[in-house]
């Protein structure tokens, strides 16, 4: 089965977690075999891992014609295409893009990231979306995310294909309900177009079904899973401590409920002072926290780490006791399950999606401050309760594979084809 | 000719209200009120209660041929005793009839048989207490806690005096025999067991109602006519469930009490009698030895303990519990011993169970928790407070050895200074004879008003004991003194 895959992030150049979730599907739909998968990104490195999808880049697609050598093609875009590819491709350039900002291989440059100027990068990645449909054989469409619903849509519209979306989010979770209308009707016109949805959690689902007006036949849950960790990330080492180390990790936004999580701390180091809180990442809201952690007064005991990167993340996670998501609405969660993976007990909000399918953790609801720090004192000073979240909680994440979420996702396919 | 043997099992644990961390050191009072009154009134009203009166009616209407046994918890009777008196009122008219018996089992519906044999001795005891005070019958037979036995339990179960005990007849144990015998334990030949036939029982408790179940719906004809079908040896059919099966877990329209009044009508046709468990015991012989190396109980498919000790939330609970088991047994606080008992109940640990499956969706049912964590959670939050009165009663860093020395001490010098009390009111009352009476021979010329204030100098003897007596209570007080010291 040929699946057609347009999505906006690939390891090791991610953003946040619909990276390494597009990832780990896509992986775990290789590990189920007969699949050949084309993922479409705009800005690919080159180092991006070729063994189970070939990467076709949105950057080096052309949408005008350029008389350009083999050499010439091999000598720009050779580290991220086959120069045979993009001669391929320049032969289905079906209308003049030359008005467009196009550089002297005839494509549009992208960032790859989350500028300003995002709607109309969305708007050019549609574009290049129909030279790719027009050019590749596949029997299926699959969209990560609202960003790349248009180009989705446009690839159904050239070739008749079925569409499916993948909802990692909604504008609702990203917004606390205070949705942008254009990224709304984005979302809502891909999810009308889409001949199936599938969201990453059933409160996604809900959400889908509820606030866009969706059909509920045609809405499936296929949960996240994670990727087995590497032994390296598994043994960094850490100094020794000798506090309690409790972590919130994630961006400093309003849909992580950060301000919970200075709360139950405060209310936490009232009674016991050998823990350390700490809130790693960044985010709009982090000069605000800083200051409520000062005006709980417990800054001595509160810290703040920036942004984390790469193999810093599982360093971060090494040195803790507890890992805590106190989300106030969270389509589903992956840095919980990365957090049991290190054998950190895990304390998440009942509003993430990730509470739906994880057992081996304490869930809360993001709002009950009491109920959180009354957990956190729990893990911190019961061994008993520590370890069996430790232990229990390794042997329950280990079991969430991306070929299990993989084989539901062919299932959908095969579902469509018939 | 055959018998059937009711049992029927009344407990109700004092559930904990949601204490949290900041709570620890400070608020004293564990349970939620609410719940426990609201859950057991529930409870008495659709079930215990008309299930009384069934019971009443059937004993009526087939005079002493109906019989059936009753185990009810410690901590179940205070609950009916403060929220649901008329029903212990019920249960004594119930028993006025002879028909009924009530078995032994720990007040607390612990897992002390499992932990702490001295305290598992000391329940059992207070149960039997409370039921000889409420009931006035001296129960006979034993049953543990969730029919929880293994051959350790045989023995001081038999070393207690019973002559018999009540378990399961899990499948594991018994092989290819059948429960339908009596059996004498390996470790203590002298106590008989009787077995659960769980098929039959769970027919009642379970089954009954279930729409989706073959023989559904079931028939008192029918049921009989099952027992009475057992081959001819097969004597005894121990029918064992919790008594809110009438009522609550077979709901009032599934028309379960109709069943059961129908059973005694049915079983005197096919001669089958009724009998009691100590009844069973003394009249039937029993066949086999059965060995049990590893605790069996009724609960879960497994039919062991996991349901209690199965994983490591639970085994700590339980152990940081009985940890202190010796020195609240030197308390002499009287809410200490209280909470004790309600701590001790094997419900707070069957709510921090992580099994899943089937079994585990019973224990969901039950439990007034979100998940076994927030329950572990709760718990120990209580269990710390508890352990810092406990704590502060009798410092942990005292010995048990030289703590009980330095109580016997006390206890001894109260025990004297009671004595000598009393010899100095004795010899008091003498002296006011003296005063009043007839053989002061010298001093009755001396002035009177003061001697009657101070009587010390009059007289030889006297003087002696007054000085006596303050002298053993500063000693008292400094060794009291000092163990605080110890801290």
């Amino acid at each position: 089965m040929k699946a057609l895959m347009f999505g906006w992030e690939f390891p090791p150049h991610i953003l946040g977690g619909l990276g390494t979730a597009s990832y780990g599907l896509t992986k775990g739909m290789a590990e189920n075999g007969d699949m050949d998968i084309t993922f479409v990104i705009p800005k690919p490195w080159g180092d991006e891992s070729k063994d189970f999808a070939r990467i076709i880049g949105a950057n080096s697609t052309p949408v005008a014609w350029r008389d350009v050598n083999w050499d010439y093609v091999q000598a720009r875009i050779g580290n991220v295409m086959d120069p045979q590819l993009y001669y391929n491709l320049r032969d289905h350039i079906y209308g003049d893009f030359n008005y467009m900002n196009t550089n002297d291989l005839g494509c549009i440059e992208f960032s790859g990231r989350y500028p300003d100027n995002l709607i109309e990068e969305i708007n050019n990645y549609s574009i290049v979306a129909g030279v790719i449909a027009r050019t590749l054989d596949f029997d299926i469409i699959h969209s990560h995310d609202w960003l790349t619903y248009p180009a989705g849509i446009h690839a159904k519209q050239v070739t008749g294909k079925p569409l499916v979306i993948h909802v990692h989010a909604t504008d609702f979770d990203r917004s606390r309900g205070n949705v942008n209308p254009t990224v709304f009707s984005i979302e809502k016109d891909g999810m009308t177009h889409a001949d199936h949805i599938i969201t990453v959690s059933n409160l996604t689902r809900r959400t889908v079904i509820e606030k866009y007006g969706i059909d509920p036949a045609k809405v499936t849950t296929v949960h996240n899973a994670v990727e087995p960790l590497s032994e390296e990330l598994l043994n960094v080492t850490v100094p020794p401590k000798h506090d309690k180390v409790v972590t919130f990790l994630g961006r400093i936004t309003m849909q992580k409920g950060p301000e919970y999580f200075v709360e139950a701390a405060a209310q936490v180091l009232h009674k016991v002072k050998n823990v350390q809180f700490v809130m790693a990442g960044g985010g709009d809201m982090m000069e605000k926290m800083i200051r409520l952690a000062a005006r709980r007064k417990i800054a001595d005991r509160f810290h703040f780490t920036g942004f984390l990167r790469g193999k810093q993340v599982y360093e971060m996670l090494k040195a803790s006791d507890v890992y805590i998501m106190p989300s106030v609405s969270e389509p589903f969660g992956i840095s919980p399950l990365e957090a049991m993976q290190m054998g950190v007990p895990s304390i998440i909000s009942k509003q993430s999606g990730c509470a739906e399918i994880l057992e081996n953790v304490i869930k809360v609801d993001y709002w009950d401050t009491n109920a959180i720090a009354d957990a956190i004192y729990s893990i911190i000073n019961y061994p008993a309760m520590y370890n069996q979240l430790r232990e229990q909680g390794l042997a329950e994440v280990d079991q969430i594979r991306w070929n299990k979420a993989g084989a539901k996702v062919i299932d959908i396919y095969r579902s469509l084809m018939k | 000719m055959k018998a059937i043997c009711f049992y029927f099992q009344i407990h109700q644990p004092f559930r904990l209200k949601t204490y949290r961390f900041f709570d620890i050191g400070n608020d004293h009072y564990y349970y939620d009120d609410f719940a426990n009154d609201d859950i057991i009134t529930r409870i008495a009203h659709r079930s215990y209660l008309p299930a009384n009166e069934m019971l009443k009616e059937m004993i009526a209407q087939y005079g002493k041929k109906f019989k059936v046994a009753f185990s009810i918890s410690g901590t179940a009777l205070e609950q009916l005793e403060q929220y649901v008196p008329e029903f212990i009122d019920s249960m004594k008219e119930l028993t006025a009839t002879g028909c009924v018996e009530f078995l032994s089992e720990t007040y607390a519906h612990s897992l002390a048989s499992l932990q702490d044999p001295e305290e598992f001795v000391a329940q059992v005891k207070a149960h039997d207490e409370k039921i000889y005070q409420l009931f006035g019958q001296k129960p006979k037979v034993f049953r543990n806690t969730e029919l929880i036995y293994d051959d350790d339990i045989a023995a001081m179960v038999l070393s207690m005096g019973f002559k018999g005990a009540i378990t399961d007849g899990a499948k594991h144990i018994l092989g290819w025999k059948s429960p339908n015998y009596v059996y004498n334990s390996a470790a203590a030949p002298k106590l008989k067991l009787l077995l659960k036939n769980s098929k039959l029982s769970d027919d009642i408790s379970f089954r009954f109602s279930n729409t989706e179940w073959a023989n559904y719906p079931l028939r008192a004809d029918t049921y009989i006519n099952w027992i009475a079908q057992l081959p001819e040896e097969e004597q005894i059919v121990n029918l064992f469930m919790n008594y809110d099966t009438f009522g609550e877990l077979q709901p009032r329209e599934s028309g379960i009490f109709e069943f059961m009044k129908a059973l005694p009508r049915f079983a005197a046709e096919h001669d089958i009698q009724f009998m009691t468990p100590s009844e069973v015991i003394s009249k039937l012989k029993p066949v086999a030895e059965l060995s049990v190396l590893h605790p069996i109980s009724w609960t879960d498919e497994a039919r062991d303990t996991s349901a209690w000790l199965g994983n490591t939330l639970q085994n700590e609970a339980v152990e940081k519990l009985y940890s202190i088991g010796e020195r609240v047994r030197l308390c002499q606080d009287k809410r200490i011993k209280q909470d004790w008992n309600y701590l001790q109940a094997s419900d707070h640990f069957f709510y921090m169970c992580t099994k899943h499956s089937s079994d585990g969706s019973v224990h969901s049912h039950y439990s007034p928790y979100d998940s076994p964590y927030a329950a572990f959670t709760n718990y120990m939050n209580v269990l710390s407070d508890f352990m810092t009165r406990v704590e502060a009663q009798y410092p942990s860093d005292i010995d048990n050895e030289e703590l009980n020395s330095l109580l016997l001490t006390i206890r001894n010098q109260e025990h004297e200074i009671e004595e000598l009390n009393r010899e100095v009111e004795m010899m008091r009352n003498n002296i006011v004879k003296d005063t009043t009476g007839d053989f002061a021979p010298e001093e009755p010329a001396l002035p009177l008003p003061e001697p009657k204030s101070e009587k010390k100098p009059e007289k030889k003897p006297e003087p002696k004991k007054k000085t006596a007596k303050p002298a053993p209570k500063k000693k008292t007080k400094t060794t009291k003194e000092t163990t605080k010291k110890e801290k």
